[in-house]
């Protein structure tokens, strides 16, 4: 039989799993938000890389002439993300029931409730569509958006409902949804997306997936090992063993990427690390803050609440600077300081969020500075990684201080390094006991 | 946090309580100095000069361990808070915000009411603070200071000069000021005996130290050392009963090799040594014993430490000589190890790692403290070339429990004990 192995990553801001198998292929991913409670973060988690498995099983389960054809592989990317739709909408639902309860517990006619929702759910189709196959945006996120825009919408019409009242319905509502640890059926879903793609998929192709959908639910899917690392790490009743640091599993994970890489800077929701490796993959040393936290991936999360905008829409916006302002402050509430003043002084927002990247990689360079240099090859690993100004900075300062010649790689699936690396210390667990 | 550690009751040797009666007899001198008629002397821990002090009858104070005391007793955040109040800078000195914090509260200290001082002695000007921290004392206390120079080791080596300029210093400095406040003329024969306990004491403290050598470490030469340095290096050495503490130190720890035992924690003796670690800088004192259990939870064991010889060094072979006691007394004033060139600091740490068997070595920089921490990283890659091994750096302050993260510290410990796990397994795999 063959043996699976996860690796979970509970990080300050999302959690992520991940399962190999007995060839260290990734074969399942898994991401939430760690909404601070880190045991309900870990099930989703790990229940996420579990569906997202059974779509390997089943995309490996697929016969016919379309095997290997990029059509086939679009449709079947398009068929799992109808399927997290489907989970979403049950997921709406439920939050709905919620929702009215809370409503009648307010002063509100809960009719108001009935109005939003009514709206909300048809066009939650649309929404989730739209966000194409980026996983990074949670339930919480998605919901909440349709929620606060028709909250603001029904306030500005009417004296009858105030904004705040409405949004603290949500709020009560949301938490509990989000907690609920809810048995998902993987044919039971499978089968409702399949019927909503309807015309997109051909029906011999319907039947197929059916079919393999049954087959990847037969499939003995053993996790032998589990390896627990990040913030909540010490949360998990796991053997000590399989606690591992996450120093340790973003070098392994790196490696696992990328195995020329010599350096790896990880840049994480609540701290920044610098990171060499041996040719093994093994950490030879590294380098965080103890005394302070600026300029770590809550950093921007904050510069993006005080221009309320999407933490997303940070990066592309400060791509579009004509100039950088100079920005000495990586303290986050400094940073929120200069932003206002420099607004105020008439400089574009696109320069000084330019400034304030640029000066969030300054952090990190002399980060990496203190752990031994950059050395080639140089892996950008985190949720960070995803910032395209921040991957700009960095080129441009990387190139300065240490010539041109370091090649540097950032994963897609860069987010999950500390997972990847967790999962293959699980394996290594399993193989030495 | 819910990573609070929880209280628990703590272990303690024979020599513990014998040093907190030790402790209490010596707070109980400085409380009742001006009732006894006893001069108080204000001086520092490096290069301390106890024997002379001792000699004319004066009673020491030393406004460092009334800080450390401070901070373990929970009192110099209020202290420093205070200082800061005044207008003193939150980049000043911890330990200077402490005393200065302690005396705008009437110095009232850890353990009672403190004396002013009749003289202040500066036996150390390595550390740049010293000096202004006297300056400040003494335009509040405005009493004679005696600023004794000593030069730094910059070739790692003490020279005849550096020791005939001390020497010098001595006479005519010095000495005068002792004789001036106590009323005594200098009586070189009783420095000579007190010198005479010092080097019976300082025999037995070297063993306990170096008794780290063993396997597993019947000491941890750091948390625990810090204990075993207080009566020699505050108010006692030179003294029957520091003689007599230290042969009692001795004896447990005898006791300890011969049975195998590891070292004595808060937590009782530990059960099995998995690291054996080597640690540059000073503990962090508010948060002591957390941040000792950050290492005995993970098996982690300080077999050497530089902080031990903050007062003094006796690794190279020194010891305190009454028949030659001014000159001897020099040596020792030299020979304090933030006084040592960066690259005889690295050579110690090296053979300390080398010659007590470390798995590895931590660096412990401290925001309060350039003595130490300047150059704290450019040691650490350097030891790590020279030995192969991966070296740990964080960070804290001394009595500021402001930059004292434990979540944080414990994170870093935990993920550097691995990294030294891992090392070693490939190493013994391969």
């Amino acid at each position: 039989m063959t043996n699976y192995y996860l690796g979970i990553d509970l990080g300050s801001t999302t959690s992520k799993a991940i399962i190999i198998d007995e060839q260290q292929e990734i074969v399942g991913r898994g991401i939430t938000n760690t909404r601070s409670n880190y045991d309900v973060a870990v099930e989703v988690a790990k229940n996420e890389a579990k569906i997202n498995a059974r779509f390997t099983f089943m995309r490996q389960e697929l016969n016919g002439p379309h095997r290997r054809d990029a059509w086939l592989e679009a449709v079947f990317a398009d068929l799992e993300i109808h399927f997290r739709y489907e989970q979403h909408l049950d997921k709406l639902l439920r939050l709905k029931e919620r929702a009215l309860r809370e409503a009648k517990q307010s002063a509100f006619d809960p009719q108001i409730v009935v109005d939003i929702f009514a709206r909300m759910v048809p066009e939650s189709y649309e929404v989730f569509l739209s966000l194409g196959t980026d996983k990074s945006r949670f339930f919480r996120d998605i919901a909440g958006m349709s929620f606060m825009r028709l909250a603001e919408e029904i306030s500005a019409r009417s004296e009858l409902f105030d904004f705040e009242t409405l949004m603290s319905i949500y709020d009560k509502s949301i938490v509990p949804i989000e907690n609920e640890l809810v048995e998902i059926d993987f044919l039971h879903f499978i089968n409702r997306a399949v019927e909503r793609m309807g015309d997109l998929i051909p029906l011999d192709l319907q039947d197929e997936f059916r079919r393999a959908s049954l087959k990847a639910i037969e499939r003995p899917f053993e996790i032998a090992t589990m390896v627990g690392t990040g913030y909540g790490r010490t949360r998990l009743p796991f053997p000590r063993e399989c606690i591992k640091s996450e120093i340790l599993c973003h070098g392994l994970g790196a490696h696992y990427m990328y195995p020329e890489t010599a350096t790896v800077l990880d840049i994480g929701g609540q701290d920044t690390k610098a990171i060499q490796l041996d040719k093994q993959g093994v950490v030879t040393s590294f380098h965080m803050n103890d005394r302070c936290a600026a300029g770590c991936g809550r950093f921007l999360g904050y510069i993006a609440d005080e221009l309320n905008i999407g933490l997303h829409e940070l990066g592309p916006l400060a791509m579009q600077h004509d100039h950088v302002t100079r920005v000495n402050s990586t303290c986050t509430v400094f940073s929120g300081v200069e932003l206002r003043e420099r607004l105020s002084l008439g400089e574009r927002r696109e320069n000084v969020l330019a400034g304030l990247h640029r000066a969030m990689v300054l952090r990190a360079m002399s980060l990496l500075a203190r752990s031994g240099g950059i050395h080639s090859e140089f892996t950008f690993t985190g949720g960070v990684a995803k910032n395209i100004a921040v991957v700009h900075f960095l080129k441009e300062l990387m190139y300065t201080n240490y010539g041109r010649d370091i090649t540097l790689n950032i994963n897609p699936d860069s987010i999950y390094t500390g997972a990847v690396g967790g999962s293959i210390f699980a394996k290594r667990i399993r193989e030495t006991s | 946090m819910s990573d609070q550690p929880v209280v628990q009751d703590v272990v303690k040797d024979e020599s513990m309580l014998i040093q907190k009666k030790m402790l209490d007899g010596w707070y109980r001198e400085i409380g009742s100095a001006r009732e006894s008629g006893r001069p108080v002397v204000y001086s520092f821990v490096p290069g301390n000069l106890t024997e002379f002090i001792l000699s004319f009858d004066c009673v020491p104070v030393l406004p460092e361990i009334n800080a450390l005391h401070s901070g373990m007793k929970k009192m110099s955040d209020g202290f420093i808070l205070e200082a800061e109040r005044r207008g003193h800078s939150e980049d000043v000195c911890t330990y200077v915000k402490c005393d200065l914090g302690m005396f705008l509260g009437g110095n009232l200290g850890p353990y009672g009411k403190v004396p002013p001082p009749d003289l202040l002695l500066l036996s150390y000007t390595g550390c740049f603070t010293f000096l202004k921290w006297f300056e400040a004392l003494k335009k509040v206390y405005d009493c004679p200071v005696v600023m004794v120079h000593t030069p730094y080791q910059d070739q790692g080596v003490i020279t005849s000069d550096m020791v005939e300029y001390l020497v010098r210093q001595f006479e005519s400095d010095l000495i005068p000021a002792l004789e001036k406040i106590s009323g005594k003329k200098f009586d070189i024969d009783r420095l000579r005996s007190l010198l005479q306990e010092s080097k019976r004491a300082e025999d037995d403290l070297v063993y306990c130290f170096q008794s780290g050598k063993n396997i597993p470490s019947p000491i941890d030469g750091f948390f625990a050392g810090v204990y075993y340095v207080g009566p020699i290096f505050t108010a006692f050495r030179g003294t029957p009963e520091c003689t007599e503490y230290y042969r009692t130190v001795r004896r447990e720890i005898e006791y300890r090799v011969a049975n195998k035992l590891g070292p004595m924690t808060p937590a009782g003796t530990l059960a099995e040594e998995k690291f054996r670690l080597v640690i540059d800088g000073t503990p962090n004192w508010t948060d002591f014993r957390d941040f000792w259990k950050i290492f005995y939870e993970e098996g982690a064991v300080f077999v050497a430490s530089t902080y031990t010889k903050v007062g003094g060094l006796y690794d190279t072979g020194f010891r305190h000589d009454p028949d030659q006691p001014l000159k001897t007394m020099a040596e020792y004033c030299l020979n304090v190890y933030t006084n040592n060139s960066l690259p005889a600091r690295t050579r110690l740490m090296e053979d300390y790692i080398r010659d007590y068997h470390a798995d590895g070595f931590v660096f412990h920089s401290i925001k309060s403290c350039n003595s130490f921490s300047a150059g704290m990283l450019a040691m650490m890659r350097e030891l790590e070339q020279r030995t192969g091994l991966p070296g740990c750096f964080i960070e804290s302050d001394l009595v500021d429990s402001r930059y004292f993260s434990y979540a944080n510290i414990k994170n870093r410990v935990e993920s550097y004990l691995q990294m030294v796990e891992q090392k070693k397994s490939d190493r013994g795999a391969a």
